[in-house]
């Protein structure tokens, strides 16, 4: 690592004035996003950041780091072609449900593939808002917008399970107005080698207000929220009495103590396990029937893109005769005149 | 080996193999190819096949072709009629008669000729008996039989013995043109050293239809063609993908960067994105990409991370290119992009040759956005053209389109290997150590170049990006005199490259009736023809164009002495059109051809003529 001078939140700031809403989710993940670069301990030309089109896309410009904002939906391919040209930047990719869902789907899934060690964060606040108002790939089945008046007739995705479906390595929840926890699941993410996807429900405060509300409101969260801890039991609740019991191929939410269920009947959660199965079912839970995920759902290790390419470009390099271009010139059928 | 028959001296010759997709024509032409150059004549090739992998059997559609033109001295083009042609079934017959010479030599694969091969191809009958004497020296060799002979101790499969009926052909073209064996054999020795009985099998047929040439009547004599006189040097053969990819490796030792490749395949581009990723041992970095738009976008993040970044296409891709263009031109980085053209509009003819996308390159995206283009106009200059885009747009900071095309990309000729030390210098404007203040958009006031500082840089941070940005400082910017002021820096930035461009050269006298005007891949044809005009006294010149935008300065002063223009071009009129934008007081006749062939010399020399001596 290279030299390290102890950097604060303002040193990420750039001069630039912020164009966002007031009130939208973005002000809070910008505020953690500054906060875990701070805490990293990587110098700031090391940083980063690369987006796409939408309102999170203006992200770069208020970060006083290495910055590429591109166009609608190639924010993964861009910053996959920085990172493997550079591996040694800490590259971040700030994306929204339209760009990464819709426009970049093809690049979402193939950077996860890869495998691209780069922490891709989703900002889904299920609307467009930079285009003022129309649905978006995670928008649910009849949600209202200036696009669907009379409600939308087509299935969301749903990030977690795109990722999984992709075999991804990485992938956490948080919420935008969360600042402390956010900033604990983002210093997780860059530290994690390989491609970090963590979807941060945001609220859009002018096309979309609210539409988390039911599970992240103040006085609801804890019983419709449960923040996953590897290692630890999956319990939730004001009382931390609620827990998750494997149900046939199923999970279920029982109640510690009633029903004859005890602490030794709750699952442990396992970031760490390779297969997939439980991470997508804890991934896809939904309210009403169980309390939405947040924090970090799966962290498996696996070789980096990067990583293998630059192993490969040494190994080739040692045993090929040919060092440079003359050599590569001059090599196989050649004739005098 | 020795021969019992005379031998006649001849200058050129132009041999086509043809058969079915699968009968191994290219290698076939390939081998003759490369064994004919190491020989030291020279050559030129044309590899012409359908864009299925196997095409319907027997069928026209499905004929795969070889073509190549070897002599004493340079050759310019792969020819247009055949002095032979190696014909493996009815189909290619079919196919293929009309590009015979009279009197050319025909070697048919005789027991092909079945009522059912016949009806396949379209003959009612068969046509080998109705030739009249003197039209052609039809040599009917009984091919399945003699293979099936020379290969019969070695146990093979009948689907393995039927897949060396092209070394028989081979080897018949080999004793009637004096060439070595060696080569092919030695060829099979390292393909096949795991499969022992396959070199067999390959060497003997190849023998089997030497030997069977050397014997059969109807081949009366074998010709000698002398070697070329060539420029002294080391030689290699090589075709325009090969040729395009080396030219970029070059250019990133240059500069002393590192080469990445984000792109994905596409006929007939394809090749390059492969030889590139052979070159891992020079550090070559392939991604390939998840489609187009990826290919050219992962390049743009490795251009910004600092490596000379290039991507491969073609038409269609191109087209799903342009957005991201844009955002190079106004990122203000540098990015070469390949467009190795076919046949269009959409799929159109994947694997036939066209000039069709001169105005998508040039005009082929929103906003004012212009960058630099230029074209190749030869297999092997491919390499000259890949270095000298890499210099340009390295050293100017702007995306450089280069135009090559599937003539160029799969043809072949021997090329004189330069030495890394006579190229050029890549001098890449990196921000100076020690600088302060930088700031991203400031220019060099000569050329408008900006500053390259890379993520990682300490104390260079800053953003950019596909919004327009402010002066100088790169923050963005909406203020109206500012969007127009960065619209004309970046239009005269490219504007200015234009100075670097040398004046081409004309061919023949530099004013008179006729001047004939090219540009890209139809250099070959057209100076062949031009040039046999002139051999006749006719007052014709050429010029040829490689720098396509911007033009080079004072194309004017060539212009301006001639009666005629004609502008030669496998499109509808592209380069003319553009031309009469840019030089409007000329007048532009147009010579266009779209058949996803190349120019014929013929049909050039008639066009030519009707010019010279109509007015």
């Amino acid at each position: 690592m290279a030299e390290v001078q102890k950097l604060t939140p303002k040193d990420f700031k750039s001069d630039q004035e912020i164009r966002w809403c007031a009130g939208c989710g973005d002000h809070a993940i910008l505020n953690a996003v500054q906060k875990t670069m701070a805490n990293l301990n990587l110098p700031k030309e090391k940083y980063a950041v690369v987006s796409g089109i939408g309102c999170s896309s203006r992200f770069p410009y208020y970060m006083n780091t290495y910055g590429f904002h591109g166009i609608h939906g190639r924010g993964a391919a861009i910053a996959s072609g920085l990172k493997v040209a550079n591996p040694e930047l800490s590259v971040w990719q700030i994306t929204g449900d339209g760009d990464a869902m819709a426009i970049g789907g093809n690049h979402f899934i193939h950077v996860i593939r890869r495998n691209i060690d780069m922490n891709l964060l989703l900002f889904n606040n299920e609307i467009y808002g930079l285009t003022k108002g129309q649905y978006s790939p995670t928008s649910r089945l009849g949600a209202k917008s200036k696009t669907s008046p009379f409600g939308t007739i087509e299935h969301p995705f749903h990030p977690g399970e795109l990722v999984i479906g992709a075999q991804g390595h990485f992938f956490a929840r948080a919420i935008d107005v969360q600042v402390k926890v956010t900033t604990e699941i983002l210093d997780e993410a860059a530290r994690f080698k390989g491609t970090s996807v963590v979807e941060i429900l945001q609220n859009c405060v002018i096309f979309n207000d609210g539409i988390h509300e039911e599970v992240i409101g103040k006085n609801v969260r804890e019983d419709r929220t449960i923040h996953l801890k590897h290692g630890e039991k999956i319990l939730f609740g004001k009382e931390m009495n609620k827990g998750l019991i494997r149900d046939g191929l199923k999970m279920k939410v029982v109640t510690v103590g009633e029903d004859g269920y005890t602490l030794e009947d709750i699952l442990t959660h396992d970031a760490y396990e390779t297969n997939p199965g439980m991470h997508l079912m804890l991934a896809n839970m939904k309210y009403p029937e169980f309390p939405v995920a947040i924090g970090i759902i799966r962290a498996v290790k696996s070789p980096t893109y990067e990583e293998r390419l630059v192993k490969q470009i040494e190994e080739v390099q040692s045993e090929s005769k040919i060092k440079c271009m003359d050599d590569l010139l001059n090599s196989g059928d050649t004739w005098e005149i | 080996m020795a021969t019992t028959k005379k031998k006649i001296e001849k200058e050129e010759v132009v041999i086509r193999f043809s058969g079915d997709s699968g009968d191994g024509m290219q290698l076939t032409g390939t081998q003759f190819s490369n064994t004919t150059a190491l020989l030291g004549n020279d050559v030129s090739t044309f590899p012409d096949y359908p864009a299925e992998i196997r095409a319907p059997q027997g069928t026209v559609g499905g004929v795969s072709g070889f073509q190549l033109h070897f002599g004493n001295s340079k050759v310019y083009t792969p020819g247009d009629y055949c002095d032979v042609l190696v014909a493996m079934n009815p189909a290619a017959l079919m196919a293929n008669l009309k590009w015979m010479k009279k009197g050319g030599t025909i070697i048919v694969n005789g027991e092909s000729f079945t009522d059912k091969n016949l009806a396949k191809a379209g003959y009612d009958e068969n046509p080998l008996p109705k030739f009249k004497k003197g039209d052609y020296n039809i040599i009917d060799a009984p091919v399945q039989t003699l293979v099936r002979e020379a290969v019969k101790g070695l146990g093979l499969d009948l689907k393995s013995v039927e897949r060396t009926k092209n070394m028989f052909a081979l080897g018949v073209t080999y004793w009637l043109f004096n060439r070595p064996l060696e080569h092919t054999e030695v060829f099979f020795e390292r393909k096949f050293s795991k499969k022992p009985e396959v070199i067999q099998a390959n060497i003997l047929a190849l023998h089997a239809g030497y030997n069977y040439a050397n014997t059969v009547e109807a081949l009366g004599a074998h010709y000698v063609i002398k070697k070329a006189e060539l420029t002294k040097g080391t030689y290699r053969n090589i075709n325009g993908n090969v040729a395009t990819a080396w030219g970029l490796i070059a250019a990133a030792e240059k500069a002393k960067l590192t080469l990445f490749c984000g792109s994905y395949p596409i006929t007939p581009a394809t090749e390059i994105l492969q030889e590139l990723a052979l070159r891992r041992d020079l550090g070559v970095k392939t991604f390939q990409a998840e489609d187009e738009i990826a290919g050219i976008a992962t390049s743009i993040g490795a251009s910004f991370g600092g490596h000379f970044a290039v991507t491969t296409t073609s038409g269609p891709g191109l087209a799903l290119k342009s957005e991201a263009i844009g955002l190079a031109i106004i990122a203000e980085l540098p990015l070469v992009i390949i467009d190795v053209q076919r046949g269009g509009p959409s799929t159109g003819l994947p694997t036939k040759t066209e000039q069709s996308d001169l105005m998508q390159a040039i005009y082929g995206r929103h906003g004012e956005s212009p960058c630099v283009v230029i074209a190749a106009s030869s297999p092997s200059n491919c390499f000259d053209y890949a270095f000298e885009a890499g210099k340009i747009s390295l050293e100017h900071m702007v995306p450089v389109i280069l135009l090559t095309d599937g003539f160029l990309a799969n043809g072949s000729e021997p090329w004189r290997i330069p030495k890394m030390a006579d190229l050029p210098d890549i001098k890449v404007p990196f921000i100076k150590e020690g600088t302060e203040n930088y700031l991203p958009y400031e220019r060099d006031p000569e050329t408008l170049v900006r500053q390259w500082a890379i993520p990682g840089m300490k104390g260079y941070e800053h953003r950019v990006g596909g919004l327009e940005k402010m002066d100088k400082t790169g923050n963005v910017s909406y203020v109206p005199e500012n969007h127009e002021l960065m619209t004309n820096y970046r239009q005269q930035k490219v504007d200015k490259v234009a100075n670097e461009f040398p004046l081409p050269k004309v061919h023949g006298k530099d004013s008179g009736k006729l001047l004939v005007v090219g540009w890209g891949g139809t250099y070959g044809h057209l100076y062949s023809a031009v040039d046999e005009l002139i051999k006749q006294g006719k007052d014709v010149s050429y010029v040829h164009f490689n720098h396509i935008f911007p033009l080079p300065n004072n194309v004017d002063t060539i212009f301006e002495k001639f009666e005629n223009i004609l502008v030669c071009e496998i499109n509808m009129g592209q380069f003319a059109n553009y031309l009469s934008m840019h030089l409007p007081q000329f007048t532009y006749q147009k010579y266009n051809k779209v058949q996803g062939l190349p120019f014929t010399i013929d049909e050039l020399t008639n066009a030519f003529n009707k010019i010279l001596e109509d007015k």
